[in-house]
Formats: structure tokens, C-alpha cells, sequence
């Protein structure tokens, strides 16, 4: 409807504000009186803690308590679990550690949490942390998953007496094995997916403040922290570890500075503040700086993926085997072992059809910090991996990279995944010969030949992709309130980081009610006022978690104006419509506001109703829905330098039903750029000595303006069947066509030269290494680069 | 021991006690409570706490607090008109959706508005390349590159796809 409505390019409301300075991210937010936190980490990537001497560090200035593991055990504070259940074939459960809050005689990578130093300034906390004398006898450590596997390695976890808690696989492989035998053709690829950082340009900050005031006889404490919805964190808090009533725990994350993933957990350093503070009483502020937060903030990716595939002799996958390795770290993250199966796993084998499918995970204990959900959480590593079987698939049967694709794709739909999950909608042909018409596919030789005429090296990739969204948490919480004044609150259940919902949810309420976006408030990201039930945001769940919960909340409140509307204009309920935004019975007509008004005076409505114009709905989805695209990369090499240009990149995505295509290009844009961080330059490195040598913006790549292409965005819309909006998400989607796509590219260019994958990220000093031959491999740099400015 | 630095920024003069290793973005943040200018990192690559510093753009975190003596500073408070109008700079990204989380928007914005200034005309290549030292981490940049564009060479957007 009209200008605001749904599919249109509404600016964004939240923009003002946040373009004059005017956020309130957490660290912007001070308590009269607060102290400063500091965590002293592990230096150490394995080692056994001797003994602690804190009487320097409590003697220092300003320093008001030190708190190590003894003190939160000597409370009774838990240790932090896994939510994660998984089983073998024979139905053994996985092992699972617990994760300390303070490391409690051992550490098990650099930059684990030791001791809290609670101080008067920041400053003389920090220097106060770095007076606690630490006897440290360090153990070997090991922090690939490959050599942690090895015969000999160290073993993080001695109970457990190996380094993978669990060998899970969907089934045995007898079927995708005789599948295989019989096969045509066999193609096979082996990926390092590097670990990466998530990086939200906001540093992890907290604020735990103890208010007995307020109204609260026996206190309550309150969290500001950049969290993706705080209602879960909430709960953990206060139930788990300090053991409350979780209405005595306010969590809140007002703006946020990106989330990707990375910000939903209860990380430990939230709950050592939230305790530290009501022990002295207090408030405890925290603000890491961008090592810290590299280091306590979970990492993405980091698997190690063989995979198989056959083909018939017309080029149609008749199996598939993939043996995963996915790193754990040294804990397992809330989610981390989730993200090769329940990740990535429900869309595998991505747009394909392949009728026999053996896959195995192993999870893998490593002396590095926790692996979880980053940006597409297993998804874009299943999608790497399928898209580089298929590319080998086209060089070993001779067909063109689009038709083996084609061949293989999709066509019928519901579509039962071998994982059992059910697609229900998708049309990737058609989103692929898109792509490939924008991205003028069928000159590009006559661009190769330019290009090499110039003496530079030319290559075209594509990707189909698909994604599953919505996230595991099947329901979200959401209220609409129609105010006295004219203005319609959102108590919102989402939450965003980034996102738009301000903007997007105004067009849905200007779409369903007839309001115009200014008059609409949005409130978010504090669990004393979000609705109960809320979730937040994650999985590029909200367009249709928090879309559906909003429409659902309308009708309930049009039922009742049209009721209310009935009674003042004197005419019968079933014989008054609503309309963009007016009530009409016969000649008669109110608009929402008026009726909106009048329905919260006792005197104007039916009788026995209750006043006012107030409605939630917790939402409860049916299925997930399946965003998918096609994208296409066309790179340039210089041969001299081994640097690779993006000269074009497509996008065309199948988000379902647009609601915003500006806020849905932005996603898109924001996505690919992440992938292609990935793919070119982005390592989260450990050395042998389990040091973590990318730990500042200095040392990790960063996609950054000048390596980064115009990314040109099409949509190919195929409306989602299982939700009221029809949407499917877009916030990742990006970050799994990206990378396939640019490696696609990039081994095209690189043909002559004998190259047929290379691993990511892709930097110079790989491709020219590729150009220049293994002459000049003297030494086995693994993969430390510099940026390449 | 602490030292008196008097300096004027959005207009007005100000004066703080600040200790000699205090950053000119801690002055800024803490003392003088303009938290529109954010901290990012702390090896001057992010670019999240860019302002004006006599015309300028300076990462604030990179300048102590007393050589700001007597200089003239412009943050992101002060960009937009007295009445409220935004900057052309400010409204170009309003336009543009450059920006999403606006953690590096303050920056960006003061980044922006001094490429304009020092490079009319100037193309997409350049504006991507002078952006080296701001980084974003939700926008693919796109919308930010055609933001500076759209003021220093309008000529120079390319088609809006979505409208």
C-alpha cells in the first residue's frame, strides 16, 4: 500500500539519529559511582595454574576486590554448558565439557578469562590485573583440528582421553557407497574453511549495576550489553548463575554495534560482572578493547571438509560423502558443535538433488577459543563445499559449470532434504540464468582474451546457494499498542543490530493498519518492557518471525476496532470492513486513530470489553523458510603481484517477498563482502604455540572499501509458502554465494596453470605462488600474510 | 599530575583536566560526554572515532588530548545545522543506506565530509581508496561509497537498483 508500505525503499527512521552521534551503544551508557572491570586472560594456550598471588593487585590504588574461580565456586556459581545434544550411531551421547566462568586451574587457550580486577578507573584495574602474579607450568598444545587428531597430540580434555567428543553421522554408509561404486564419474575436494572472527566494529562492552533502590526491597541487577535480544541472557543469568527471579535481571542492549551471530551467547565475561557487582554492591563496567574482544567474542567457521560425489553418465549426482572436522575450540560454545550438522547440515546438499547422502562430523577439542554461530553458521561452509564439487563435477564430465547445475538442480518442491528438512518453495534455474544474463556470462571470453592481450589474467565463477532462516527457536513474541495520542507502539521480540526494524516494521504497520511510519514507536532490546515470549535476532529470522508476530497482532486489533467501530457508528460488526486505514459501515467511516482513541475511554466501547487497543501475539512458525540465489564473480589477476580484482560481482537473491528492497540490498551487500573476507583475505591464525597472531585490525584482514566490488543486485522472487508474509531471509545469504563464487573465479583464471581449488582465504601470495610455481613455495608460510594495501 | 586543555569544539569553548597519556577521543567520550564519536579498536585501523581538527580528519584516538590545545574541533554532534537539518553528508547516507548498526557511521560521516571537501570530482576508485583507513563491517560499503559520491561527484552514482 502506497508510499510506506510493504516493497517499498522507506528511508530509514533509525538514520537521524544515529547519523548525529545520537546512539546509545552500551558503552556510551555510565552509572553515577560505577567501577571499572578488568579481566586479566591467559597468556598461555595450555597450562596448568600453580598458584595465584593477588596481594599486589588488591593492594594497588583504587582496586576494590579481585575475584579469581575460588570465589564464584566458594558462591556456588555453575560452570557454563553446552546446549548441544548429539548421539553416534549406537546412540552414545556426545561428552561434554563445562566451561569455568574464571578459569579454574587450568587454561585452555590464550585469552581465557582468570581473574577479574574491580577498581575505580579503568585504568588502575587494568594496571592492577597485571599485578596478580600467576605460577604457570604450561602443557603442549595443539590448535588444528587435523593434528589434534593425530596420534601423540595433546589431549585438552584427559577424561575424555581423546580430542573429539563424539563421531556423529547420519547413517551408516553402505548405501551411499554402493551408490558410489556404480557412479560415472567421481569427483572429489578437500577445504580447509578457514576460522574467522566475527568482528562487529562495536568492541564487547558490559555494564552490571546492583540497584537496591527503585522500588526493589531486595535489589536487582542490570546488564547493558551488545546482545542480539537479551531475553535468553536474561534468563541464564539470573536463573543459572546467580539463582533470582528472572524479573529481578534487566538485560539491556539498546543500539548495537553488529551482531552476526556472535552476540546472543552468555558469554563469561557477563556473568562474572553481573555477580561482581552484586557483591560489592555496585556497578562494574567493562569495556574491552578490539584484542580482547577478538579474543572473547566466539569465533566462526574453522572445518575441514573431504567430501565425494558421483555422477551418472549424463552428469546427475548419484551420491554424495562428506567427512567433516569442525574445531571446537578448547569449550564447547552454547552452540558449537551445532554448526556442521544442524547448521549447516539441513541444506546439504543445497539446491541438488542427490538420492544417496553418507555424512560424518567430527567435533574437535583444540587449545583455541570456542567456535559458534557466525554469519550463516554452517550454511556457507556447506554451500563452499558443494559449489566446489560441482565445478569439479563440470571439468571431470566436460560440461559447462552452468549445465551440470542445471542438470542437478531442484525442480519439485515441498523437497524433503536428506536431512529431513522440507523446502518448501525455489527457483534456482531461473535465478541462475539471471545471473548469468547480468553478469553477460556469454561474452566473458571475449573479456578473457582483453584482458590477456594486456597481460592480465580474466576469470568468471558461479554459485547457487541456499540457505535455511529463520533459527532454531520456533517462535517469536510480539505486541502492538495503539496510544491515546495517535501512535503505535512495537514491543518487539526481535531485536536489531543493524537491520532496520524501526523502518521495516513501521511499513508493516502501515501496511496492515494504515499508520503512518513517523507515528510509530519502536521498543526494543530491554527485557523489563519486550514481551515475554521474545526471542531476538538471529538465523535472519525477523522478517518472518518478528513480520509475523506484527501481522498477527494487527488483525487481532482490527477484530476488536472493528467491533468498537461498530458500536459508535451504530451499525453491526460483520457489516463494518477496514481498509487502508478506515473503519467503514454503510456511509459511515472512522479512521483507525479515532477508533484507536476511543477505545481506551470505558464509556465508548461494548460493554464487558476491556479498553484499549492492545494485542501480542507469540508466533509460532511452521517451518523454516529457504532464501536462496545465484551469484556470479568475475575476477582480473595481475600476474606480477598475484592480486585478484573483482571487476564485477552479481547478486541475485530469492528472499522471498520483499518488504523493504533497500534494507534487503543492504543485507545482501553486507553479506557478500563478509564472504568475500572469507574467500581473499580473512585468517583468524593461530601459530604452533597455540598464540593467536591475528588479534588486531592491524593483523586480520578486513574487507575493506578498495578491495571490495560494486555489487550488482537482482532479486528472483519466489514467495514463501509456509509463512503470512511470504518473506524468507536475507541476512546471510550473502555470505554463502560469496565465496564459491569468487574461488569459482578465481581457479577459472588460474586454469593454465594447472590450479583446481585453492583454499581461503585466496590472498596474493597464494595466487602468485599458484602463477610462479612451486619453485618459489620454499617455505610453508601457512597462511600468514600481510593485507596487501 | 594533570594538565588544563582548553580548546572549542562544536563552537563552543571547553576546558578539562586531563592527564598527559589521555587520548583526544577520551577527552571527548568521558569527559566532555560527546559519545557520538565511538571507539572501534586501538591501533588506529578502524576509523570509528574520526572528527575535525581545524578542518581536518583526524582519528581521534591517535591524538593526545593536550596537542587539541587551542585547536578548533567538529564531531558528529555538531555536524548537522542548529535547527536540526542534517548535513548534506549526513542526509546522503540517509539516502544511500549507508549504514546499518551506525557504530562506524560517525566516522564515515566525518570521513565523507572531509573527501568531498579536499577531492571534488572525485571518482568511485578514489573515494574507495581514501576509505582505507574507516572500516564497516555491515554495509559492503556500497552504500557509503555512493553516499561521498553522491556529494563530491554526483555525476558518478551509478543506477539505483532499488529505487
Amino acid at each position: 500500500m502506497g508510499q510506506f508500505g510493504i516493497g517499498q525503499p522507506l528511508r530509514r527512521k533509525e538514520d537521524p539519529r544515529l547519523l548525529q552521534g545520537r546512539g546509545q551503544y552500551t558503552d556510551d551508557v555510565n552509572v553515577e559511582g560505577q567501577f571499572w572491570g578488568a579481566f586479566l586472560r591467559s597468556p598461555h594456550a595450555h597450562a596448568d595454574i600453580l598458584s595465584i598471588d593477588l596481594e599486589a593487585a588488591r593492594a594497588a590504588p583504587g582496586v576494590k576486590a579481585v575475584y579469581t574461580s575460588a570465589d564464584l565456586d566458594a558462591d556456588g556459581v555453575p560452570d557454563m554448558p553446552c546446549e548441544v545434544e548429539l548421539a553416534d550411531l549406537a546412540g552414545a551421547p556426545m561428552w561434554k565439557p563445562m566451561r569455568p566462568i574464571l578459569a579454574r586451574d587450568r587454561v585452555r587457550f590464550v585469552g581465557e578469562c582468570v581473574a577479574l580486577v574491580v577498581a575505580q578507573t579503568q585504568k588502575q584495574a587494568r594496571e592492577a590485573a597485571e599485578l596478580i602474579e600467576i605460577d604457570w607450568s604450561p602443557l603442549p598444545s595443539v590448535a588444528d583440528a587435523r593434528e589434534a587428531l593425530k596420534a601423540g597430540a595433546p589431549i585438552l580434555w584427559p577424561e575424555l582421553g581423546q580430542n573429539t567428543p563424539v563421531h556423529w553421522q547420519n547413517k551408516p554408509s553402505l548405501e551411499a557407497d554402493a551408490a558410489m561404486a556404480g557412479a560415472a564419474w567421481r569427483v572429489d575436494v578437500n577445504i580447509i574453511n578457514n576460522r574467522l572472527v566475527p568482528a562487529p566494529m562495536e568492541p564487547k562492552a558490559a555494564l552490571a549495576s546492583w540497584n537496591e533502590q527503585e522500588g526493589e526491597s531486595l535489589g536487582k541487577l542490570t546488564l547493558w550489553a551488545p546482545t542480539q535480544g537479551g531475553r535468553k541472557i536474561q534468563a541464564n543469568l539470573a536463573k543459572r548463575y546467580l539463582r533470582i527471579a528472572q524479573d529481578r535481571m534487566r538485560v539491556i542492549s539498546l543500539d548495537v554495534g553488529g551482531g552476526f551471530g556472535m552476540r546472543g551467547q552468555t558469554y563469561p565475561e557477563y556473568v562474572a560482572l553481573v555477580w561482581a557487582a552484586k557483591q560489592i554492591g555496585g556497578a562494574v563496567k567493562w569495556r574491552a578493547d578490539r584484542t580482547e574482544t577478538f579474543f572473547s567474542d566466539y569465533h566462526g567457521r574453522d572445518q575441514v571438509n573431504e567430501a565425494q560425489m558421483g555422477l551418472d553418465e549424463y552428469g546427475r549426482i548419484v551420491a554424495l560423502k562428506i567427512h567433516t572436522l569442525v574445531n571446537l575450540g578448547a569449550y564447547m560454545a552454547e552452540n558449537g558443535p551445532r554448526m556442521p550438522i544442524e547448521g549447516g547440515g539441513r541444506i546439504i546438499p543445497c539446491c541438488y538433488h542427490v538420492p544417496h547422502f553418507y555424512f560424518s562430523v567430527k567435533p574437535v577439542f583444540t587449545n583455541t577459543v570456542s567456535t559458534d554461530t557466525y554469519r550463516g553458521a554452517g550454511r556457507p561452509e556447506a554451500n563452499f563445499l558443494m559449489e566446489r564439487l560441482m565445478d569439479a563435477a563440470a571439468e571431470a564430465t566436460g560440461l559447462t559449470r552452468d549445465e551440470v547445475r542445471r542438470r542437478n538442480f531442484i525442480t519439485e518442491f515441498p523437497y524433503k532434504t536428506p536431512m529431513g528438512y522440507v523446502i518448501d518453495s525455489g527457483e534456482f534455474a531461473r535465478g541462475m540464468d539471471e545471473a548469468m544474463r547480468m553478469a553477460e556470462w556469454d561474452t566473458f571470453e571475449d573479456r578473457r582474451a582483453e584482458a590477456y592481450s594486456r597481460g592480465y589474467l580474466r576469470g568468471i565463477g558461479v554459485a547457487a546457494f541456499i540457505e535455511a532462516a529463520g533459527g532454531r527457536a520456533p517462535t517469536e513474541d510480539m505486541r502492538v499498542r495503539a496510544e491515546l495520542d495517535g501512535t503505535v507502539t512495537i514491543f518487539s521480540g526481535s531485536h536489531a543490530h543493524g537491520q532496520g526494524h524501526d523502518t521495516v516494521f513501521s511499513q508493516l504497520l502501515n501496511e496492515f493498519l494504515g499508520v503512518e511510519p513517523a507515528r510509530v514507536r519502536l521498543v526494543q532490546g530491554d527485557t523489563d518492557v519486550t514481551p515475554k515470549g521474545s526471542i531476538g535476532t538471529f538465523g535472519s529470522r525477523s522478517s518472518m518471525m518478528g513480520g509475523a508476530g506484527i501481522k498477527a497482532s494487527c488483525e487481532k486489533l482490527v477484530a476488536k476496532g472493528v467491533k468498537i467501530a461498530a458500536h459508535l457508528m451504530q451499525s453491526e460488526p460483520d457489516a463494518v470492513t477496514f481498509s487502508e486505514g478506515v473503519f467503514h459501515a454503510g456511509g459511515s467511516e472512522m479512521s483507525f486513530t479515532e477508533v484507536a482513541t476511543a477505545a481506551w475511554d470505558a464509556t465508548r466501547i461494548p460493554e464487558g470489553m476491556t479498553p484499549g487497543l492492545d494485542e501480542g501475539h507469540n508466533f509460532q512458525r511452521e517451518a523454516e523458510n529457504f532464501p536462496n540465489g545465484c551469484h556470479v564473480c568475475e575476477v582480473e589477476i595481475d600476474p606480477e603481484t598475484g592480486i585478484a580484482e573483482i571487476v564485477r560481482y552479481v547478486a541475485v537473491d530469492d528472499c522471498g517477498a520483499v518488504l523493504n528492497p533497500l534494507i534487503v540490498h543492504g543485507q545482501v551487500y553486507g553479506g557478500v563482502t563478509q564472504g568475500l573476507g572469507q574467500a581473499m583475505i580473512e585468517h583468524a591464525l593461530y601459530d604452533a604455540e597455540g598464540q593467536f597472531v591475528s588479534a588486531t585490525y592491524m593483523d586480520y584482514g578486513m574487507p575493506r572499501a578498495h578491495r571490495m566490488p560494486f555489487v550488482e543486485a537482482g532479486f528472483n522472487t519466489v514467495a514463501c509458502r509456509t509463512n503470512p508474509l511470504g518473506v524468507k531471509g536475507a541476512g546471510e545469504a550473502g555470505a554463502c554465494g560469496a565465496p564459491p563464487a569468487f574461488i569459482g573465479a578465481l581457479v577459472d583464471a588460474l586454469r593454465d596453470y594447472g590450479v583446481t581449488h585453492m583454499d581461503m582465504p585466496a590472498t596474493p601470495e597464494k595466487i602468485w605462488r599458484a602463477i610462479y610455481g612451486a619453485q618459489f613455495d620454499t617455505q610453508k608460510s601457512d597462511g600468514i600474510y600481510a593485507e596487501v594495501t | 599530575m594533570k594538565t588544563k586543555v582548553t580548546l572549542t569544539v562544536n563552537g563552543q569553548e571547553r576546558s578539562a583536566e586531563v592527564e598527559p597519556r589521555t587520548l583526544l577521543v577520551e577527552l571527548l567520550r568521558d569527559q566532555l560526554g560527546l559519545t557520538g564519536t565511538h571507539v572501534g579498536c586501538d591501533t588506529t585501523q578502524c576509523g570509528c572515532c574520526v572528527i575535525h581538527v581545524d578542518d581536518k580528519a583526524v582519528k581521534s584516538c591517535t591524538m593526545l588530548a593536550v596537542q587539541a590545545q587551542g585547536c578548533n574541533i567538529l564531531t558528529i554532534e555538531g555536524l548537522a545545522a542548529p535547527d536540526g537539518t542534517l548535513h548534506p553528508m549526513q542526509e546522503a547516507f540517509r539516502e544511500h543506506h549507508g549504514l546499518q548498526c551506525g557504530f562506524c557511521t560517525p566516522g564515515m560521516v566525518m570521513m565523507g565530509v572531509d573527501i568531498a571537501r579536499r577531492l571534488p570530482g572525485a571518482d568511485e576508485k578514489t573515494v574507495r581508496e581514501e576509505l582505507h583507513g574507516n572500516l564497516c563491517r555491515c554495509t559492503g560499503y556500497q552504500g557509503i561509497v555512493e553516499a561521498i559520491l553522491s556529494v563530491a561527484n554526483p555525476g558518478a552514482v551509478k543506477e539505483h537498483h532499488h529505487a
